[in-house]
């Protein structure tokens, strides 16, 4: 029943936003189906924390600790960036950016876009998921081109091509993966039903299950933005409107890497060996190591941060390629942190390059002069993602790194190299942005930086204490995903 | 061996399904690009339907009804109405020469087959020799999209992949279960609407629908 209420409120809002979207009220229905939203959400997390793994609707929808975390941090991260979105989008229509038409179409497809996620999370059928995340592609491929400017439509195009193409990997995955399967479970519905295939596993064709897992690795990786096949994440997060560079960072690369460790699990089982692990750890080592150095030749701020993003998705993949409790655990953390962290920095990026008409950092200076809030967002923002205690993402980075200097040696130096670079060139670049001379005025108004603070408070939270049921929680999921 | 006759059909259609496949990637003009995608629906179509026929497998009948409809008739008018509405039917012109593109055609489809043979030994289907055959479309619809740089056809290389994976679907295992066939079509056919809004921003834009023209986003 909640399942229905979760997915059905977004797809409502979006139906709803597509119709009175441009009216001037869109801004605060589309905040209040995101809270709806969120209710529904919290409504199931309590269920699922007080009755354990649900199998709904004939076994069509499967949620178990692992999605139900994501679950709820989607629709979390998805109603802050509607609060922020709210005075954001105002501000660009009155610079003429967008006009009201448009904004329809941005508001409706924010929500299918979030009801596309949350199908995804939730649905127990690989093939349901393959379809919701190319849905949730589509809804946002007119989102990246909103502005209309040449390198927004081609953003977009790379965006559009880029992943129709990985995900067609992914839907040769997941024939491959049902071809195995109704050897066991007879053909039918019942064969993609991941609850199914969990538990004869061990019985599927091998060989078949390799190379489904390799094809999906690929399909659903470009989605995660894992290089080599990242091109299409930079120009996306910097040509897209804020709001959704902050929730392709936070949410989209999420699903996508659940839908892989979904995979991955399965895949475990029939191989008995650490083929998918191996592969994945490779995957997100060579994205680390890529991403920290191509961030030093970044110009462009939300350019600077969706490499930031590459390098972090880097991280959980090979914390989840290296398996077991400890990784595992450490992967989730720095899932969860990742997406609070950034989606906070991008509301702060949005508001600077806002108030600075340019989205190029020789451009951004002095923020603590002109608004002090954006500025200590931006700079403690910063300080969160490049992992600097108490904030926890240094945790979260701290249990991979000791995980991966026990296990895997060989990987700390590549690790830690990166990271030291990553900190050196971002953190040289923000630092002029925030506190450097400016002669421009203070702003007039003020924004609205609430979801940054709240995020950041979270992320330092957690940093400080994970309360005994969250980690408890946590400790089940990293359990479901095995190693 | 002599295979039954519904067979031969099949692996006819198979065949055509391969050879449709290198003639788009010859084909200058999008016009001729749009109609040869309309044929390969059709085969794509009636193979399925035909699959469906010999096994008893009826939900493979919608799953062809569908591909009739949307890849056969609805996708091919879109396209062919775009191409009038923009004035785009001009001479594609590849980035590599055309028979140098059918010469690294002709190596993926060995390619294909040998990463198809051991799979389709493992195959209990009728149709298990098509497996090699779908897996060279999909690899040849890919290399299209790499070497054509017009928006059109590098959309109806990204469809014809598409109709390669059915077409792997149909012939590994009968067709996935049906709800999964109907969201991949919604899903396409969804994305089909998405683009034809894009080529309009793309034109209005740009004033060309030639993708030469976006490479401002370089890595610097």
């Amino acid at each position: 029943m909640e399942i229905y209420w979760l997915l059905g409120i977004p797809f409502a809002g979006g139906i709803f936003l597509a119709l009175w979207g441009n009216r001037g009220f869109a801004p605060e229905i589309n905040a209040l189906f995101s809270l709806l939203t969120l209710l529904a959400a919290a409504w199931l997390t309590v269920r699922i924390i007080s009755g354990g793994p649900l199998l709904t609707e004939h076994d069509w929808f499967f949620i178990d600790p692992f999605n139900v975390f994501l679950v709820a941090l989607t629709a979390f991260v998805a109603f802050t960036t509607a609060l922020f979105s709210r005075p954001y989008m105002r501000i660009e229509q009155e610079h003429g950016r967008l006009s009201a038409a448009r904004l329809r179409l941005y508001h409706s497809s924010y929500q299918i876009f979030i009801a596309a996620m949350l199908l995804a999370l939730t649905t127990n059928n690989m093939g349901i998921l393959w379809v919701s995340m190319e849905a949730a592609t589509l809804a946002t491929v007119l989102l990246v081109s909103l502005y209309r400017t040449p390198a927004a439509l081609e953003a977009a195009w790379k965006y559009f091509i880029l992943c129709g193409v990985g995900i067609a990997q992914a839907l040769f995955g997941t024939i491959l993966l049902y071809f195995a399967a109704e050897k066991v479970l007879g053909s039918g519905g019942v064969a993609l039903l991941w609850t199914h295939l969990n538990e004869v596993k061990d019985q599927l064709e091998p060989r078949v299950l390799q190379l489904a897992f390799v094809f999906m690795l690929v399909g659903y990786g470009t989605k995660v933005g894992l290089a080599p096949l990242h091109n299409w994440l930079p120009d996306a997060h910097a040509e897209g409107p804020t709001p959704i560079s902050a929730v392709l960072s936070g949410l989209l690369l999420n699903v996508a890497l659940y839908a892989v460790m979904r995979s991955k699990v399965l895949v475990d089982g029939a191989l008995g060996t650490d083929m998918a692990g191996n592969l994945m750890m490779g995957f997100g080592l060579l994205s680390v190591v890529m991403a920290a150095f191509l961030i030093k030749r970044q110009t462009d701020v939300k350019r600077m941060f969706a490499y930031s993003s590459i390098e972090h998705m880097g991280l959980v993949t090979f914390s989840f390629g290296m398996g077991g409790a400890v990784a595992n655990f450490a992967g989730l953390l720095h899932m969860t942190m990742h997406s609070l962290t950034k989606s906070a920095i991008f509301f702060a990026v949005g508001h600077a390059t806002q108030s600075a008409g340019t989205q190029l950092m020789a451009g951004i200076r002095g923020l603590i002069k002109t608004n002090p809030t954006i500025g200590w967002g931006l700079m403690l923002g910063t300080i969160a993602i490049l992992g600097v205690p108490p904030f926890g993402v240094f945790a979260s980075e701290f249990l991979i790194i000791t995980t991966a200097m026990h296990e895997h040696p060989w990987a700390t130096p590549f690790l830690l190299t990166a990271l030291g670079v990553a900190f050196a060139s971002i953190f040289g670049k923000v630092q002029p942005m925030v506190f450097g001379e400016t002669e421009l005025a203070r702003l007039p108004y003020q924004p609205a930086l609430t979801p940054v603070f709240v995020h950041l408070g979270l992320v330092l939270m957690l940093g400080l204490f994970i309360p005994p049921y969250l980690a408890a929680w946590y400790r089940q999921a990293a359990q479901l995903l095995g190693g | 061996m002599t295979l039954p006759f519904h067979l031969q059909i099949v692996n006819l259609l198979a065949a055509l399904l391969l050879l449709i496949s290198f003639a788009m990637l010859s084909q200058r003009r999008i016009v001729g690009l749009v109609t040869l995608f309309a044929w390969q629906g059709l085969a794509l179509a009636v193979s399925t339907g035909l699959v469906g026929w010999v096994t008893g497998q009826h939900h493979l009948y919608y799953s062809a009804g569908i591909t009739l409809i949307l890849k056969v008739i609805v996708m091919p008018w879109i396209f062919y109405a775009l191409v009038k509405k923009l004035d785009v039917d001009r001479d594609v012109e590849p980035m590599i020469n055309i028979p140098t593109t059918m010469l690294i055609g002709i190596a993926l489809v060995i390619f294909a087959f040998n990463l198809a043979l051991p799979i389709s030994q493992l195959a209990g289907t009728v149709t298990r020799s098509t497996l090699g055959i779908a897996l060279a479309c999909v690899l040849l619809a890919f290399l299209m999209m790499i070497t054509r740089s017009k928006a059109i056809p590098q959309v109806i290389g990204f469809l014809a992949m598409e109709n390669g994976l059915f077409f792997a679907a149909t012939s590994a295992t009968y067709g996935m279960p049906l709800v999964v066939e109907l969201g991949v079509a919604l899903d396409v056919l969804v994305g089909v609407f998405v683009l034809g809004i894009f080529f309009f921003q793309i034109r209005e834009t740009f004033d060309s629908l030639d993708l030469k023209h976006m490479e401002k986003l370089r890595e610097r």
